[in-house]
């Protein structure tokens, strides 16, 4: 999952660094995604992984990194699995 | 009353990228009919009047200041007076953010010019308001 999200990330989030030199728990928005580019990445997640993020999870914490983006498509698929 | 200000500046050419990478999909997530319909001409929809709207969005949360609140760019609406003027609308989790944090009063002006598109957005907050001094 998380190769995908990297790959996600490279196309949407503009980011001046190469995605593949941050760790999980790097902050995206410090390594330069602005607030719109975030939206890019959401809809990018959305068609990639086949999902739709609730309203609950559209804020800043949930974008802000590779792991907390995991985190958020786990508990997502865990609810479609209910 | 005290005063909270939020502004922000969208580069132009990010929200065309994203029409052209993402079309309805974006459209419908981040902006709702009505903005969508004021940004439509007969060239089809203007990605300058666009980002004067997105950055009107992020203009007003960094006036509400989410913490944990999950809010949909679509639940802050611009709404454009026939005057030109434009004004805010909340609704669902916006409006109870705003509710809850004594955000009243909320006025906006956006512009765009060249390459960026730009928004500023001020309002009254009760929340912090300093006790009286007896």
């Amino acid at each position: 999952m998380h190769d995908e999200i990297r790959q996600v990330i490279s196309e949407h989030a503009r980011l001046p660094v190469d995605v593949q030199t941050l760790s999980d728990d790097a902050d995206l928005y410090e390594a330069g995604m602005t607030s719109h580019a975030s939206v890019n990445v959401m809809l990018g997640l959305e068609d990639r992984f086949d999902i739709e993020f609730p309203d609950r999870m559209l804020k800043r914490s949930v974008f802000e990194s590779i792991g907390s983006i995991a985190a958020a498509l786990s508990e997502l698929r865990t609810e479609a699995a209910v | 009353m005290p005063l909270r200000v939020g502004t922000d500046l969208v580069l132009i050419e990010t929200v065309r990228e994203s029409i052209d990478a993402h079309a309805e999909h974006y459209l419908e997530r981040v902006y709702t009919e009505r903005e969508v319909a004021d940004c439509r001409t007969s060239d089809g929809i203007d990605p300058e009047r666009l980002a004067a709207r997105f950055a009107a969005k992020e203009a007003t949360l960094k006036v509400l200041r989410p913490r944990e609140e999950g809010i949909p760019w679509n639940a802050i609406e611009v709404r454009r007076d026939p005057s030109g003027w434009v004004e805010l609308a909340l609704s669902g989790p916006a409006a109870s953010l705003a509710a809850d944090a004594g955000v009243t009063d909320l006025s906006l002006s956006i512009s765009h010019e060249g390459q960026f598109a730009t928004a500023v957005v001020i309002a009254s907050c009760s929340q912090g308001m300093p006790q009286p001094v007896r």
